[in-house]
């Protein structure tokens, strides 16, 4: 499983993304996206244009945790969102591996070219967290893992030094993100 | 560049009894490494404690000294004054400054409220699973009456009416009859019409508009025999959010 996590201000503008993998199951906690080195914009395409489901899911569901809200099938990735109450929109993009017995090292760069393949047989693979991105387990670890980047994003906004909109650039915070990824990912 | 030799000398200390040797591979590679972990630049306190390791429920039940914010808000007023060219620019520049702590405010008044059993906000439902963030003008404004309020003066404001005028229906008034931003200020008999408390109006407008309700709110003296210092905050929604609302209330949203 490989991940892709960006924090967008009210007015759309990006303040942070990482791209990680799975650390469970013996993953290493490397994103292997199914795109070649290439068109790694292909995350950041598919992520923002789900801008306009997260638009409309906004107004009708109160929570801040607005679980799996839109899926790109060409590339069988699933995008999951939080609100936060000032605006700021924490969407996280997952994209399973590849073949369920293919969860090894080198295959998701090997098949990247492979864009519309993946959709139906992935789904149906496993029932781990890793490779079933729409299951009631893979959504509560998702909220944890929303929860706990919400704590450092707020301890980030109280910051005086810190207006809201800017970039988040702190070294800090960019470890906090990758251990909440490591523990529930 | 001295940043590459001193490192080397801190790595033939950690390598202890590692021959020079076989260590000055090593130290070519290592530096880099370093460096990208460490992030130069980022400066971090004498106890390694930056914000992220100090909890934010900490302070909730502090109490901060009254005569310091007496203080500090009266400093804030004469930076406000300097160079205004009337009460309407001075009232902005206050409303300008409490506009991003209402922001701020209302991450810290979800997540206080989330990460402990008893939930401060009123408008949840049960108190274990997290509020609901409004999306509807009246939960908004009720989360400001009572959470916000509580927050900030830790007690809820004293009323809260709905303009009776049919021309105005997206006129909201939220009264303190005691603000005590202005218990120690006392206006000028020619700035009469000054109400400081502009600066908390800023805020109910940051707390607003990060919920995505845009809004434009004043703060008005309305003093009667019993409360002096009566504050009427008059809260304008922009015509968006209106008309939002009406949608909301077709679909049943709550």
């Amino acid at each position: 499983m490989s991940y892709y996590f960006t924090i967008l201000s009210p007015t759309d503008t990006p303040l942070f993304n990482i791209a990680f993998g799975t650390s469970k199951g013996g993953g290493d906690g490397i994103a292997r996206f199914r795109f070649p080195e290439t068109a790694q914009y292909m995350n950041q395409f598919i992520i923002h244009s789900s801008l306009d489901i997260l638009e409309e899911a906004q107004w009708t569901n109160g929570g801040m945790y607005l679980k799996h809200i839109d899926t790109y099938p060409p590339a069988a990735a699933y995008i999951t969102a939080f609100l936060t109450p000032s605006g700021a929109r924490f969407l996280l993009l997952h994209q399973p591996p590849h073949l369920p017995s293919s969860t090894s090292t080198s295959s998701g760069l090997g098949s990247s070219s492979l864009l519309g393949t993946a959709g139906s047989t992935t789904r149906a693979s496993s029932s781990s967290i890793a490779a079933n991105p729409t299951s009631p387990q893979t959504e509560e670890a998702v909220r944890q893992f929303m929860n706990e980047v919400y704590e450092s994003y707020v301890k980030t906004a109280m910051s005086p030094f810190y207006k809201q909109g800017m970039e988040i650039k702190s070294p800090v915070f960019r470890t906090r993100v990758t251990a909440a990824g490591k523990k529930w990912l | 560049m001295a940043a590459p030799p001193r490192h080397a000398t801190m790595q033939s200390i950690s390598n202890g009894s590692t021959a020079q040797g076989t260590d000055r591979p090593q130290t070519q590679q290592t530096p880099q490494a370093q460096l990208s972990q460490q992030s130069p630049g980022l400066r971090v306190p004498s106890n390694r404690k930056t914000i992220y390791d100090r909890h934010l429920n900490r302070s909730r039940n502090a109490e901060l000294s009254r005569a310091s914010f007496a203080f500090l808000f009266g400093e804030m007023v004469t930076y406000a004054q300097r160079r205004v060219t009337g009460i309407q620019d001075l009232e902005k520049r206050l409303n300008e400054q409490g506009y991003p702590l209402g922001l701020r405010l209302l991450d810290l008044l979800f997540y206080r409220s989330t990460s402990t059993s008893s939930s401060a906000l009123s408008s949840s439902s049960t108190s274990s699973s997290p509020p609901n963030r409004p999306l509807r003008i009246i939960t908004l404004l009720h989360l400001i009456h009572g959470p916000l309020w509580r927050l900030l003066f830790n007690r809820a404001a004293d009323a809260l009416e709905h303009s009776v005028s049919p021309d105005t229906p997206n006129e909201y008034m939220i009264t303190d009859n005691d603000p005590m931003v202005n218990t120690y200020i006392s206006a000028p008999r020619d700035m009469s019409m000054l109400n400081c408390a502009a600066y908390v109006a800023g805020i109910i407008e940051g707390v607003c508009d990060g919920c995505g309700f845009e809004t434009k709110v004043s703060a008005h003296n309305q003093p009667t025999e019993l409360w002096p210092s009566r504050t009427v905050f008059l809260v304008r929604f922009g015509d968006p959010v209106m008309e939002r609302e009406k949608v909301l209330e077709r679909a049943g949203v709550k």
